[in-house]
């Protein structure tokens, strides 16, 4: 156990948590025509506390630890920031501020006009998912781990639902079913766990576990509850409906955002909390599981009718590749780079795909519909947002200068390297697949010929900036030399 | 081997996760699978229980930090179960009739969804 900092830099991380839940309070009380104004006045602190928590961890060259109330554990509630929670954090507070900028223009409530119940729920919603988020992030013990992924969950189930109609409900409800299903698994591994080894902090499990039926039947159930979150395939399905109806900035924040949660917790377990348990094979499935979610969700996202809904699936694809890095991880030589390249695909991804599903918002805001098919020629009316939306498909796609190059690369040459040749397939025949689908996109977009789409009011142009700067984050990730995306190992035993 | 009453605390625990994880992934009804999920979760807290008796220290009837971490389960489960409720009630409302079975293709009329 290392040494618990109770000094002032510590309780950042507890400011990173209760920030945004002091916020909700605070917007229930002073109702829903201040909620924006409370919500702006967050966004910029919240980042400002993750790039603290950033700058402190980078500068000790170690993890940044804080005892709530000064008791350590196993009795107390450790809060600790290593380097992958630094640069989830990072993400975390880039794509939700540029989420509620953007939602400024959706759920704005215009001087003079009625109060409307959505901008408040919306607001209050996004603070729950940033401060599950958060939660899900720092925690140290596995049972703070369960209580912020429910935090989370809750947080975006109703921004699914936000319109009200008919399908998004069934959408909401759906989702809320796997999650439920999800966090009972994850709730019974943490019970099994703790009977076995009488703790739940990450740090004391590492030392006291063993291969063993118990643990792995813990790590098991874990595994699948946290998948049925994250969305892998087969888990997937409940992940483009929910994505149909909600609005864009809530899109973006739950597929930039949310499913990654999961996904940190599932290393969490994997390499902090139990490491060795998971056999090479159950690795393998992991991944195997990740390559088919790339195909699928690839190919369904090409034979989509609407852009929304091939973004959708295209998150569905790309969330396969998070999961590449597990076999190449376990091969040792290889293992730091399989995890750079982890890491940086779910950073790159949640810039880039908040980017897409904001682009797609705005385009459907400005023609009135998402229909690809009859998209011709709306380059010349929205150039912007089309190059932002091609700048980010560059980073998905894996060219090169983008972050999503250089997570795919890293996760390439861990392929190649460690003799797994066939994850180097996968990889290389989703890029195709993902360059299909954007080109079916841009094809149309930029058609020359034919008319020029009607535009329905003025070019939303703080949006178009919003996506164009993540656009643009999404790709200078790739651009950070590699010394500097070794933070993400900070504090880590890998 | 005798059957103490925590094996048997236990294994009613395992019945009761394994009729509401059948409940929930089989039942097409979303109140049934809200209940399915309670039953589950009913297990989940049993299964809690026999942890904090195995575990308990000399002197004491029951270790009690997995009694707390119980607690805070029941608060979760209830937050998910009144959250589901809800969902489905507006359903409802919205529809009058509450199913999960049949897959409504997602309105491919594209239009504005963004509202």
């Amino acid at each position: 156990m290392s040494s618990v900092t109770a000094g002032p830099e510590g309780l950042l991380l507890v400011l990173a948590i209760f920030g945004p839940i002091l916020g909700i309070p605070l917007m229930l009380v002073l109702g829903g025509r201040h909620a924006e104004r409370i919500g702006l006045v967050l966004l910029p602190l919240g980042l400002g506390v993750a790039v603290a928590i950033a700058a402190t961890v980078i500068r000790r060259g170690d993890a940044l630890e804080y005892a709530l109330g000064g008791w350590a554990p196993p009795l107390g509630v450790l809060l600790r920031a290593d380097g992958l929670s630094v640069a989830m954090l990072l993400t975390t507070a880039i794509v939700i501020g540029a989420a509620g900028l953007y939602a400024r223009s959706d759920f704005g409530v215009p001087r003079g006009a009625p109060e409307a119940r959505a901008p408040l729920a919306f607001w209050a919603l996004l603070l729950t998912v940033w401060a599950g988020l958060n939660a899900a992030f720092v925690a140290s013990d596995l049972f703070t781990l369960f209580v912020a992924l429910e935090l989370l969950t809750f947080g975006a189930v109703p921004l699914v639902s936000l319109s009200g109609r008919a399908e998004t409900l069934t959408a909401a409800l759906r989702y809320l079913v796997f999650a439920l299903l999800g966090s009972a698994l994850f709730l019974l591994g943490v019970a099994l766990l703790y009977g076995s080894y009488g703790t739940l902090d990450i740090a004391l499990l590492a030392e006291r576990v063993r291969v063993e039926p118990a643990a792995q039947v813990a790590a098991a159930l874990m595994t699948v509850g946290l998948l049925a979150k994250t969305a892998l395939f087969p888990l997937h399905i409940w992940l483009p409906a929910a994505h149909a109806g909600a609005p864009a900035a809530a899109s973006a924040v739950l597929s930039g955002l949310v499913v990654k949660g999961s996904f940190v917790l599932i290393i969490r377990v994997w390499v902090d909390a139990l490491p060795g348990v998971a056999t090479p094979a159950a690795a393998q499935v992991l991944a195997a599981l990740g390559a088919a979610a790339i195909l699928v969700g690839s190919v369904l996202a090409l034979r989509q009718a609407r852009l929304k809904m091939l973004v959708a699936y295209s998150t569905v694809a790309q969330i396969g590749y998070l999961f590449l890095a597990f076999p190449l991880a376990s091969a040792t030589q290889i293992g730091t780079a399989a995890w750079t390249g982890g890491i940086l695909q779910a950073v790159s991804h949640a810039l880039a795909k908040a980017s897409m599903f904001l682009a797609a918002g705005l385009i459907a805001k400005a023609i009135g519909h998402d229909r690809i098919a009859d998209m011709g020629g709306i380059g010349r009316v929205l150039p912007t947002t089309l190059f932002a939306f091609g700048l980010a498909g560059f980073s998905l796609m894996g060219l090169p200068p983008s972050g999503g190059f250089v997570a795919k690369w890293l996760l390439l040459r861990a392929a190649i390297e460690g003799a797994q040749w066939w994850w180097a397939l996968v990889i290389l025949s989703g890029g195709i697949l993902t360059g299909a689908y954007l080109f079916r996109v841009l094809s149309r977009a930029l058609a020359q010929s034919g008319k020029t789409p009607a535009l329905l009011g003025p070019v939303d142009r703080r949006g178009e900036l919003l996506v164009l700067g993540l656009a643009l984050l999404s790709v200078l990730v790739g651009l950070l030399p590699l010394a500097a995306l070794s933070i993400v190992h900070i504090g880590r035993a890998l | 081997m005798t059957l103490t009453i925590t094996t048997l605390y236990g294994l009613l625990g395992a019945a009761l996760v394994g009729l509401g994880l059948y409940g929930l992934l089989v039942q097409p009804h979303p109140l049934r699978k809200i209940l399915a999920f309670n039953v589950l979760g009913g297990g989940l807290f049993l299964v809690f229980g026999v942890v904090a008796r195995r575990g308990a220290g000399a002197g004491f009837p029951a270790d009690p930090v997995p009694q707390a971490f119980v607690i805070t389960a029941i608060v979760v489960a209830l937050a998910g179960t009144a959250l589901a409720v809800a969902i489905m009630l507006r359903l409802f409302a919205e529809t009058g009739q509450v199913t999960l079975r049949p897959e409504p293709p997602p309105s491919d009329n594209g239009k504005g969804d963004d509202s």
